[in-house]
């Protein structure tokens, strides 16, 4: 299994020296067990968090679905006739209620899914780029373990009445202090592990994941410990939470989803990336810029002014990063998009790209009070973090693990109508998703804006059809998810293809094939 | 190993940037507020909360009303929130201080709650919607909360704090619905959310 099997010919560069290729098979086999654990562990919590989403948004328009579970009847107990009937009946349950669920989806797909996949990828990009094979795979392998116990345990106390109701850190403390030691350990070994690279030039890839390696932990004890454990007052508490909230995005998701881009688009093509320079700025902007955004989900609360404003600035100053990153991004591809028709990891990966831009500079227009005045408060912001966790974040980790998980599973994806398959009905789904979020949030934010529309008459009346719209739209993502969980775990079976090169979307033409 | 120094020091210096900035000064700032005496009414502002009303936040906090619900006044110059009588004045950071956790919220799927127990201060009005929201919300799509009242057999005298349901929602003849202790505690909780008392910061006119 060599790299350059899978960069498509027409002007491919030269093949590699073997010995290359020889040694990044070496750091590929190292990875095998966490990374397929990781990947493995995160598609797991796709369908759980996939099911609890399609349950919680058809609760929206129909809030008598499902709400009740078989249980023993307390009332025919009482009347005896629970000893001649059958005792159990449908009971309304606590745990099935719209609130439980939501939050179980949030965390089952923040942290399950996208955190899981991108630990996974982020350990991969780290072995390859310090160019050793990993060191301690059975620690990282643990920590994976300890992860999911922590999940399981948090969606658990979710559903059982035990959310603490602050968002993006619902779990209890104790279920969050499980993650924070799992995650500890994996930030500790990040560390350990560029500290043995091999000398040499470090990619700007590096940077990124090695960052988000970094900052997350800090992040999350800081959010947890004065929020939960140690409260700070109210209001306090708001900015802390949406300092963390945002920078969950900014400083953990978005930084593994570009570096994995900025790995993967020059990989596939073939060719260097356009600007070392730019990459530089645009590393740099973005963590400095990113992390002051938290307080626009504030605008108009109960805070001084400087705090929100200092945020609105941040966020509109990071139409810097986001261009420059567009720029160099599109400036590498520029002469090879040819090649989205071939390469399922280059069109999952190119396709979250250009995403990332729009949905930052959607979120940089948000910021805005103006704008913000409409659509704060409204599926509209629903719209972005689905337009931003999903179209941008989970499509490119989706092309990561086609091109990953061949070269730990030592064999190819069976079929390429399946990969299609999943590709369409994620593009489709998420746009559909997002148009109906948008527009549905647009027009709920501006009949709220008039104090004269009826709240439950109009408003609510007018935006039911748009959540019927998103829970459709669910369904198609759902299918892409099972599909490709389907076939991931075929590559984990070892019932992969043997023969052959790598799954193209379409045949390549011509005698450029090597 | 320069360079790996550089680079973390990097990563440290922006970082810790937004940590001072969104975290560390917002609690210097006003994160010691005190509770305001008004003279006047001889009282303290904000009103510290019942025992029943505290537990009551707990049940808000477990079944997740806060991403329907936001509780937070925008100032007039921003949105419709006065206008539609949610609130008599804007709220503050000072109204929050007895709140653990906060819940500020991001959504307004449903009304906002800031003021709720001003302008709806009714228990059994409250049990009603809570059991079926629809009987006195047409249209409404919150979820029911059934599972926080039991049904049980009417032992002589109705309880008094039975709910009074008609049509379907209502019970089989020789039953009655009684809210739970959770159902009570949510209720003082709604209740006790009224913040339209005038602060320095933030008078009513």
């Amino acid at each position: 299994m060599t790299d350059n099997t899978h960069s498509i010919p027409a002007g491919a560069p030269p093949m590699p020296p073997a010995s290359d290729a020889a040694e990044r098979a070496a750091i590929d086999q190292s990875c095998r067990r966490p990374v397929l654990f990781f990947f493995g562990s995160a598609l797991f919590w796709l369908l759980a968090g996939t099911f609890f989403a399609i349950v919680t948004s058809i609760k929206l328009h129909d809030p008598e679905f499902m709400n009740r579970a078989p249980l023993p009847d307390a009332v025919r107990f009482q009347t005896g006739e629970f000893l001649r009937a059958n005792p159990i009946s449908m009971q309304d349950v606590g745990f099935l209620t719209f609130g439980r669920f939501r939050a179980a989806h949030l965390n089952s797909v923040a942290y399950g899914w996208a955190t899981s996949a991108a630990i996974g990828v982020g350990v991969w990009l780290m072995a390859r780029l310090c160019r050793v094979p990993l060191r301690r795979p059975s620690l990282v392998t643990a920590a994976g373990v300890l992860w999911n116990i922590g999940i399981a345990i948090g969606i658990a106390a979710i559903l059982a009445g035990q959310s603490t109701s602050v968002e993006w850190l619902e779990f209890p403390p104790y279920a969050a202090l499980i993650l924070g030691t799992a995650y500890a350990i994996i930030a500790i070994w990040a560390v350990d592990m560029f500290a043995s690279r091999k000398p040499g030039h470090v990619y700007v890839t590096l940077w990124y994941v090695l960052a988000a390696f970094f900052w997350f932990p800090w992040l999350y004890a800081s959010a947890n410990i004065l929020i939960l454990l140690k409260p700070v007052q109210g209001s306090v508490q708001a900015i802390v939470n949406w300092w963390f909230g945002h920078n969950v995005l900014g400083l953990w998701f978005t930084p593994i989803g570009i570096g994995a881009a900025y790995y993967m688009i020059p990989k596939v093509i073939g060719r260097p990336i356009h600007s070392y320079y730019l990459s530089a700025i645009g590393f740099w902007s973005l963590a400095l810029f990113y992390s002051w955004n938290g307080g626009h989900h504030l605008i108009g609360g109960p805070l001084p002014a400087w705090v929100i404003t200092a945020s609105i600035v941040a966020s509109v100053m990071m139409v810097i990063p986001v261009v420059v990153t567009a720029i160099n991004h599109h400036m590498t591809t520029r002469g090879h998009f040819h090649m989205l028709r071939y390469s399922p990891t280059l069109r999952f990966v190119v396709f979250g790209a250009m995403c990332y831009t729009l949905v930052s500079l959607q979120g940089s227009s948000m910021a805005i009070r103006s704008l913000n005045e409409i659509t704060h408060f409204t599926h509209y912001t629903i719209g972005h973090a689905h337009f931003g966790l999903y179209a941008f974040f989970t499509m490119i980790m989706f092309g990561c693990m086609y091109y990953i998980v061949p070269r730990l599973c030592g064999c190819e994806w069976r079929s390429a109508y399946l990969i299609r398959l999943h590709f369409w009905t994620a593009a489709y789904g998420i746009a559909a998703m997002v148009a109906a979020l948008t527009i549905g949030g647009l027009v709920q934010g501006l009949m709220l804006a008039d104090p004269a529309k009826d709240f439950l008459g109009e408003i609510l009346a007018i935006t039911k059809p748009y959540l019927v719209g998103r829970s459709l739209s669910g369904v198609l993502l759902s299918i892409g998810h099972v599909v490709f969980a389907y076939h991931f775990a075929l590559m984990v079976l070892q019932l992969g293809r043997r023969e052959g090169g790598p799954v193209y979307f379409n045949p390549v033409e011509g005698e450029a094939r090597p | 190993m320069n360079r790996m120094r550089n680079l973390f020091i990097g990563f440290f210096a922006t970082f810790i940037s937004s940590w001072l900035g969104l975290v560390v000064a917002p609690h210097l700032q006003f994160g010691g507020l005190k509770e305001h005496l008004d003279e006047d009414e001889n009282q303290y502002l904000p009103p510290a909360r019942t025992g029943l009303a505290e537990r009551g936040a707990r049940v808000y906090a477990a079944n997740g009303c806060v991403y329907c619900h936001t509780q937070q006044v925008r100032p007039a110059h921003q949105g419709s929130d006065l206008a539609r009588g949610w609130g008599a004045r804007r709220t503050v950071a000072r109204d929050y201080i007895h709140d653990r956790p906060h819940f500020l919220g991001t959504m307004r799927t449903g009304p906002d709650l800031a003021n709720i127990g001003h302008r709806q201060n009714n228990e059994g009005w409250h049990h009603k919607h809570l059991y079926a929201p629809q009987s006195v919300s047409k249209g409404s799509i919150m979820p029911p909360f059934r599972y926080l009242y039991k049904t049980q057999r009417i032992v002589g005298a109705p309880s008094a704090d039975a709910l009074q349901l008609e049509g379907p929602d209502a019970p089989q003849p020789g039953f009655e619905i009684v809210p739970t202790e959770d159902a009570k505690a949510l209720v003082a909780y709604l209740i006790s959310l009224n913040r339209n008392y005038p602060l320095p910061e933030a008078p009513v006119d």
